[in-house]
C-alpha cells in the first residue's frame, strides 16, 4: 500500500480512514507540515484531502452558508462570501500571510484547535455547526464542543471534520484582533461580535484569552437587551458596558506574544469598537 | 523511517523521487533531491515566503506542502518562469531598480510578484503591500522592491 | 596594433554611478549558490545537539543508541576535539562543544554526521546527555558580585571615560533610565555550510561568515592543523548584520568531515539558527545631562551595563563604542561615563549592525528630548547649537580631523517637507495602527513627529590595524580582481568591479572567488568599513598595475614615465605620440597585491582619553508615528532621514542600505525582541519573532546625503551601512512620547507599555 494516499471522494477518504488507525489526515498542510519540519510530528501514513471534492468551497443553503472544511481562506475573503459572513471574511483574511491563505482551510483551523484559531471566534459568535463524518456516519458539534481545549478536540482517529454551517448574516458583525505587526501574525487577543436584527441576538466570541473557545455570554445577553433593534441604535455606555462584560470572560495567560493583563484590556476595548462599530 | 516513491511535475518535466521519507516537504525535494534550490529555506513554518513556488498556479510556501501528495499537481519554481537563460520583467526589474541584496529572498519574492501581476496587471500599492505581506526581507525595506513592482507595471502598460 | 576605437569603454558604471550588481542576474533567477545549496557526491549532512538548560554540569554523554542507527556515520563530543578547545573574536573563552558544564540554552555539546537530515535528527535526538541544572545567572545587575559562571570571571570589561571637570553642574539636570532588550539579526539565510576533506589531510570548507581569515585562525587552532590545511571559502551569504562574525558551525562541520573523510553538509533550521548567533546585547543606562539655560551641554553622566551573554565574542568592542558614544554627536565638555559589560547565563551577545552605538543612542536621544522640554526648546534646536563639528572634541579627548556635516545634517533632514499631519482619516485601515487585525478607526489614532540623530565610528577602532588585502591581475586585457571581503548583500562585489574600472578604464572586471588560499584577510565585513579598507585595498592594488603598465609603455616607446596617463582603458601621452590600449600594452600578465592599512589608532587610557577612532559618520531621522493610545499598537507613517557619507559610490546601493538599516531600526523600535525567561529563549522562530513586513515599513525618504569628502578615506566615501539603524529607532519613540505624553523608557515598545503603562 502507498504510504501517501490522495482520495477523491469523501467515502473513500473516510473508508481509507477506518481501515488504517496511523492513517495522519492532511488539509491545507499550514500546520501539520510546521509540525513534520520541527521534528515534532513523524507521519506514518498520510491521507491527502486536497482532491476531495465534497470538502472544497461554500454554498448558500437558505439562511445558512454551507462551508466545506477544505474550503480555504482565501475563498472566504471573496466577496461573495463576505456578504454572507462579513466577519468570517475579515478574520480569514487576517490569517498568515497569502501563501497561507491559499492552501489553509477552516476545517484544518478548527481541527488544529488552537486558541489563536482565528476563524474560532466567529464560529463561537455565530453558533457554528460542525458536522463530522467517519464509516460510521455523522455527527454535528457545537465549536465548543468539538474543541475541549489547547490543540484538544474530540475528535476519534477515524473521524474528519467535513463542514461548517453558520447562519446567513441578518445584521453587522466585526472581527478584531490584535497583533504587533499589521501582517501575518499571530492573534494575541481577537474578538468576533455579531448582531441578528431578525432574532435580536448579539454573539459575541472570544479569541485567544482563552483555553477552549468560549463566547461571552453576559455581554451577549447585555447588548441583546440594551439595544434598540429598530434603530439599530444603544444607549449612552452601552458599548463601554459590553467591553467591559466581554474582558470579565477572558482568562489570558502572559507568555511570549503577550500579557494577561493587556489580553483581557485588548479584549475590552475591541468588544466596544467592534459593537460601536456594529451600532453605527 | 516511512518511505515512498513517486512522481512529481516541476516546471513542465517530470522528476521521479525514489525512495523519500513521507515527512519532506516539497521544499526538501525540490533543493536536495531535484537540484532545483531556487525555493529557500528561511523558516519552514510557512512564516517568511522564501520558498514560494506555484502549485496549481496558487501561490504557496514549498515548506507547507507534502512532496509525496503533490503528485498530479503543476509545479512551478523560479526556475521555471524564464524562457531558457532569459530574465523574465520582474527579474528585470529588480535588477533596475536595486531590489536585490543579500538575495535570500528574492526568488520567493521574484514568484509572489508574478503571481500579483498575473492576477492584477498595474495594483494599487496597497494592494501590492498586502500581496507581499508574506515575504519577508531583512535586507532592503522594501523601498526596492515595491519600486520594481512599480517599474514592472509601468513597463508592462506601455508594451 | 588594434585600433583603439574598438576597445573604448562602452560605459560600464564607474564609481558615483549605480552600476548593477554581478551576483543580480544569478540571483533573481534562483541560481545564486548560498550556503544552504551546496551539494556534493557523498554528503553527510550534521546535526547539532544542544543543550535545553541555560546552566547545567554535564553528568554523562551517552552516544551508543546514536551511533548504533542505521545511516548514522559520526557522533563526536568534545573528546572529539583534537586542536583547542575554545575558541573566540577577540578572546577564546568559548568551548567548541561543552565538555563539563553548559553556560547558556542551546550551547552545543554533540554532533551527529548521518546519510539523510532525517536521520542526523532522529540521531540527534537519540544521544543522551545528562545534565544537573545549576542556577543560572541570568541577571545582569547581579553579574559582578556573583560568583562567576567562567574561570574568566563575570565582568569582560569595564571601561571609563573621565573627560574635564568632574564636578562641573549647570543651571537644568534631566536624568533618566532606559532600557533596550535584545534584538537579533534575524538574516534570512540560516547559518549553513558545507566541509569536505582534502588530500592533504587539511580541509575545504564552503560558508557564509564576515571574515574568512578570523574564521580560518579559529578553525585551525580547534582542529590542531596548520592554517594552510584550512582552506575557507565563501559560500553565497544570505545577510548578516553582524552575526556571521563569530563562528557558529564552521569547526562542528570540518571535524565531522576530518572524522568521516566525507564531505558533510549542516544547515540550520530557524529555531536552531535563533540559538546559533550571539544577538545584540540588552542595555540598562542611567544618565544625567547638565545643560545652561542657553540649551549648551555642560555635563553627561551615564552608566551602562551591557549583557553580554555567556561567551566574550565581541562585548569588547561594543561595550567600548556604547561608552565612548554615550554622549551622543554633541560637543560635552565634561563627562563621567562607566560602561560595563557582563557574562551571564543568557544568550551570548555580539555584533549587530550599529554595534553598541544603537545602545547608548536610544538613551542620549531620549535624555536630548527631556533635556529640551526642561528648557522649553525646540529638540531640534538643542541639538543644532550642540552639534558636533570638524575640530571639536569627544569625550574620549580625540579632536576630529576629518568631515562632520552634523549640522548640515540635522539642518536637511528637519527641513524636508513633513507629511500631512491631519490625513489620519484618509488612510486605509490596513495602513493605520493594528493593520490587518482592523482594530483602529480614524477616531482612535494620534500622529506626532520625533527627530533623533547619532553616529558611530567607521572601521575598527583601539589600536586595532584591520587591513585588507587586494589583488588585481591585468592578462590579455582583462582584469580580475581577488579580495577576501565578505560579500553579504551589501554590495562590495559591485563596487570593487565600479573602482577597478574607474582606476584602469576597463570595462570587464572578473571577480575571483573570496577564499583564505589566493589572498590575505580583508578583515571583517562589518564597522562599515569594506567600502573604505577593501575598497582601498582594491583601489591600491590596481593603482599598482597601472604604475607597472606605464613603466612598461614608458620604457619601450622611450618616452618619459611622468609625461603618459591612462585614461579609459587607453595610454596615451601628453604630446600625441603614444596612443596605445591598455590590453595592448604590455607582454604577458601583471599582477600586483596590496595591503591597505587605515591610520593608525590608540588604545583608550584609564580616563578612556585617546585618538582610538578613525573616522566618524552621522545621521538623523524624523519620524511620523500613527499610535493608537488606547490599543498601545504603532504605524510607522514616514521615516525622513539624511546622512552624512562622504561621497556616494553607487546612489542605487545607498539608498538599499539606508532603507533597510532604517526598517531594522523601525524593528527594535515597535516590534523586535528575543524574550529570555530564566535564559530561554522563548520565540525562536519567524512566527513570534518579529520583523517588519511590507504593510510594516512606510517609506523612507532620503533628505539629503550629505557629501563632505573625508579626507582619509578612498575616493572620499564613508561607510554607510550603520548609521541608518542608529538614529531611527529613538526617532520613532521620540514621536511615540509626543503621541502619548509617556516617557517610554524601553524599547521595544510593547502595546501594554502605550495602552497600560502603569502595569
Amino acid at each position: 500500500m502507498s504510504n501517501v494516499v490522495v482520495p477523491t471522494t469523501l467515502d473513500e477518504a473516510l473508508a481509507l480512514l477506518a481501515a488504517d488507525p496511523q492513517l495522519s489526515p492532511l488539509a491545507g498542510g499550514t500546520d501539520f507540515m510546521v509540525e513534520v519540519n520541527h521534528g515534532a510530528r513523524r507521519p506514518v501514513r498520510v491521507l491527502a484531502l486536497r482532491a476531495v471534492a465534497e470538502l472544497r468551497g461554500w454554498r448558500r443553503d437558505g439562511d445558512v452558508l454551507v462551508i466545506g472544511a477544505g474550503c480555504t481562506y482565501v475563498s472566504m475573503a471573496d466577496p461573495a462570501f463576505a456578504v454572507a459572513a462579513p466577519a468570517l471574511a475579515q478574520a480569514a483574511r487576517t490569517i498568515g500571510s497569502p501563501q497561507i491563505r491559499n492552501v489553509g482551510t477552516i476545517g484544518g483551523n478548527l481541527a488544529t484547535a488552537s486558541p489563536a484559531g482565528d476563524t474560532l471566534p466567529v464560529l463561537m459568535a455565530l453558533g457554528a455547526r460542525v458536522e463530522v463524518a467517519s464509516t460510521e456516519g455523522t455527527r454535528t458539534l457545537a465549536v465548543d464542543e468539538l474543541i475541549t481545549g489547547v490543540k484538544r478536540t474530540v475528535l476519534h482517529p477515524a473521524e474528519l471534520i467535513t463542514s461548517v454551517r453558520i447562519p446567513v448574516a441578518r445584521g453587522p458583525q466585526e472581527f478584531c484582533k490584535i497583533g504587533t505587526r499589521n501582517a501575518m501574525v499571530i492573534s494575541a487577543a481577537g474578538i468576533a461580535v455579531v448582531l441578528d436584527r431578525e432574532a435580536h441576538t448579539v454573539g459575541c466570541g472570544l479569541g485567544s484569552v482563552t483555553a477552549a473557545p468560549v463566547r461571552a455570554t453576559d455581554a451577549e445577553t447585555f447588548a441583546a437587551e440594551a439595544i434598540d433593534w429598530s434603530t439599530l441604535r444603544a444607549g449612552a455606555g452601552t458599548t463601554e458596558r459590553f467591553g467591559t462584560l466581554a474582558a470579565d470572560a477572558a482568562t489570558p495567560i502572559d507568555d511570549h506574544r503577550s500579557t494577561a493583563a493587556y489580553r483581557r484590556h485588548a479584549i475590552g476595548v475591541m468588544a466596544r469598537r467592534a459593537l460601536e462599530r456594529c451600532l453605527s | 523511517m516511512s518511505t515512498q516513491s513517486y512522481r512529481l511535475r516541476v516546471n513542465g518535466a517530470d522528476h521521479e523521487v525514489a525512495e523519500g521519507w513521507i515527512g519532506e516537504s516539497l521544499l526538501d525535494v525540490l533543493r536536495d533531491r531535484l537540484g532545483l534550490p531556487g525555493a529557500k529555506n528561511a523558516c519552514e513554518e510557512g512564516e517568511c515566503g522564501s520558498c514560494s513556488v506555484l502549485v496549481d498556479g496558487v501561490l504557496s510556501c514549498a515548506c507547507l506542502v507534502l512532496a509525496a501528495a503533490a503528485i498530479g499537481t503543476e509545479i512551478t519554481t523560479v526556475e521555471g518562469l524564464g524562457a531558457e537563460g532569459a530574465l523574465t520583467d520582474v527579474q528585470q526589474a529588480f535588477i533596475d531598480a536595486g531590489a536585490v541584496q543579500c538575495g535570500f529572498c528574492t526568488p520567493g519574492l521574484i514568484v509572489a510578484i508574478h503571481d500579483l501581476l498575473d492576477q492584477d496587471a498595474s495594483p494599487e500599492r496597497l494592494v501590492v503591500e498586502e500581496a507581499l505581506s508574506g515575504n519577508l526581507c531583512r535586507c532592503t525595506g522594501y523601498g526596492r522592491i515595491l519600486e520594481a513592482v512599480d517599474l514592472v507595471a509601468a513597463r508592462r502598460s506601455a508594451s | 596594433m588594434t585600433d583603439v576605437a574598438t576597445h573604448r569603454r562602452t560605459g560600464a558604471p564607474r564609481v558615483g554611478e549605480s552600476a548593477p550588481r554581478p551576483d543580480g542576474v544569478a540571483k533573481v533567477q534562483g541560481r545564486f549558490a548560498f550556503s544552504s545549496d551546496l551539494f556534493a557526491e557523498n554528503l553527510l549532512w550534521g546535526q547539532t545537539i544542544r543543550s535545553p538548560h541555560a546552566h547545567a554540569r554535564i553528568i554523562d554523554i551517552d552516544i551508543r543508541e546514536a551511533l548504533s542507527l542505521p545511516g548514522v556515520h559520526a557522533v563526536l563530543t568534545a573528546d572529539d576535539v583534537p586542536g583547542e578547545l575554545h575558541y573566540g573574536l577577540e578572546h577564546q573563552d568559548q568551548p567548541v562543544l561543552a565538555a563539563d558544564v553548559v553556560r547558556y540554552f542551546g550551547e552545543p555539546v554533540a554532533l551527529v554526521a548521518a546519510d539523510h537530515p532525517e536521520t542526523a535528527r532522529r540521531a540527534a535526538a537519540a544521544v543522551v546527555v545528562s545534565y544537573e541544572p545549576l542556577t543560572p545567572l541570568v541577571d545582569s545587575a547581579l553579574a559582578a558580585q556573583a560568583d562567576p559562571i567562567h574561570p574568566d570571571g563575570n565582568v569582560l570589561r569595564t571601561l571609563t571615560i573621565r573627560h574635564g571637570d568632574l564636578d562641573a553642574t549647570a543651571a537644568v539636570v534631566v536624568e533618566g533610565t532606559y532600557e533596550v532588550g535584545m534584538q537579533d539579526q534575524a538574516f534570512m539565510g540560516p547559518e549553513s555550510g558545507m566541509a569536505l576533506p582534502s588530500a592533504d589531510g587539511g580541509v575545504e570548507l564552503f560558508v557564509s561568515t564576515q571574515w574568512l581569515h578570523a574564521d580560518r585562525r579559529q578553525v585551525a587552532g580547534c582542529l590542531g592543523l596548520p592554517e594552510d590545511m584550512v582552506r575557507i571559502t565563501l559560500a553565497g551569504v544570505g545577510g548578516a548584520f553582524g552575526a556571521r562574525e563569530d563562528l557558529s558551525l564552521h569547526v562542528h562541520l570540518c571535524l565531522l568531515s576530518q572524522h568521516t573523510g566525507r564531505p558533510v553538509k549542516m544547515v540550520y533550521r530557524r529555531p536552531e539558527s535563533f540559538v546559533g548567533h550571539v544577538h545584540r546585547h540588552p542595555a540598562r543606562m542611567w544618565y544625567r545631562h547638565h545643560a545652561d539655560t542657553d540649551g549648551t551641554l555642560v555635563k553627561v553622566e551615564a552608566r551602562l551595563l551591557l549583557d553580554g551573554g555567556a561567551y566574550a565574542s565581541s562585548s569588547l568592542a561594543v561595550i567600548a563604542n556604547a561608552t565612548c558614544f554615550a554622549a551622543g554627536p554633541y560637543r560635552v565638555p565634561h563627562a563621567d561615563i562607566e560602561g560595563t559589560v557582563v557574562r551571564t547565563n543568557n544568550p551570548p551577545c555580539g555584533a549587530m549592525r550599529g554595534f553598541g552605538a544603537v545602545q547608548s543612542c536610544f538613551a542620549h536621544e531620549a535624555q536630548m528630548d527631556k533635556l529640551a522640554a526642561a528648557l522649553a526648546l525646540d529638540p531640534v534646536e538643542l541639538r543644532r547649537r550642540n552639534a558636533l563639528a570638524t575640530g571639536d572634541t569627544l569625550v574620549t579627548g580625540q579632536v576630529i580631523t576629518g568631515a562632520a556635516p552634523v549640522a548640515e545634517v540635522i539642518d536637511a533632514c528637519a527641513s524636508h517637507p513633513l507629511p500631512d499631519l491631519a490625513a489620519v482619516d484618509e488612510q486605509p485601515m490596513m495602513h493605520r495602527p493594528g493593520g490587518a487585525g482592523r482594530t483602529a478607526d480614524a477616531h482612535h489614532v494620534r500622529r506626532a513627529t520625533g527627530f533623533a540623530l547619532g553616529f558611530k565610528n567607521l572601521l575598527f577602532s583601539e589600536g586595532f590595524d584591520d587591513y585588507s588585502s587586494a589583488v588585481c591581475r591585468l592578462e590579455n586585457g582583462a582584469v580580475t580582481i581577488t579580495c577576501a571581503c565578505a560579500e553579504v548583500g551589501q554590495g562590495f562585489v559591485t563596487l570593487a568591479q565600479q573602482i577597478a574600472r574607474e582606476e584602469l578604464g576597463i570595462d570587464e572586471i572578473v571577480l575571483a572567488p573570496a577564499e583564505t588560499a589566493t589572498v590575505g584577510s580583508a578583515g571583517s565585513t562589518s564597522a562599515s568599513r569594506q567600502s573604505w579598507m577593501s575598497g582601498g585595498a582594491v583601489q591600491a592594488a590596481c593603482r599598482a598595475v597601472r604604475g607597472r603598465v606605464l613603466q612598461q609603455v614608458a620604457r619601450r616607446r622611450g618616452v618619459a614615465l611622468d609625461g603618459l596617463v591612462l585614461r579609459d582603458g587607453i595610454i596615451e601621452s601628453l604630446d600625441g605620440s603614444v596612443r596605445v590600449d591598455l590590453a595592448d600594452a604590455v607582454d604577458g600578465p601583471i599582477e600586483e597585491t596590496a595591503e591597505y592599512h587605515h591610520r593608525p589608532t590608540q588604545p583608550l587610557d584609564e580616563n578612556g582619553q585617546g585618538d582610538a577612532h578613525v573616522s566618524f559618520a552621522f545621521a538623523a531621522h524624523r519620524a511620523v508615528v500613527d499610535v493608537d493610545p488606547e490599543l498601545g499598537l504603532v504605524r510607522v507613517h514616514d521615516m525622513t532621514t539624511a546622512q552624512d557619507v562622504g561621497r556616494v559610490l553607487n546612489p542605487l546601493q545607498a539608498i538599499g542600505q539606508i532603507e533597510g538599516g532604517t526598517a531594522q531600526g523601525v524593528g527594535l523600535a515597535v516590534m523586535e525582541e528575543l524574550i529570555v525567561e530564566d535564559g530561554i529563549i522563548k520565540n525562536r522562530s519567524f512566527t513570534d519573532y518579529l520583523i517588519p513586513t511590507t504593510l510594516d515599513m512606510p517609506t523612507v525618504r532620503i533628505a539629503a546625503l550629505i557629501e563632505e569628502p573625508e579626507p582619509d578615506a578612498p575616493f572620499g566615501a564613508k561607510g554607510i551601512g550603520e548609521p541608518p539603524t542608529i538614529s531611527s529607532t529613538p526617532a520613532i519613540v521620540a514621536a511615540l512620547r509626543a503621541a502619548t505624553g509617556l516617557e517610554l523608557t524601553r524599547v521595544p515598545v510593547r502595546p501594554q507599555d502605550i495602552a497600560l503603562p502603569r502595569s
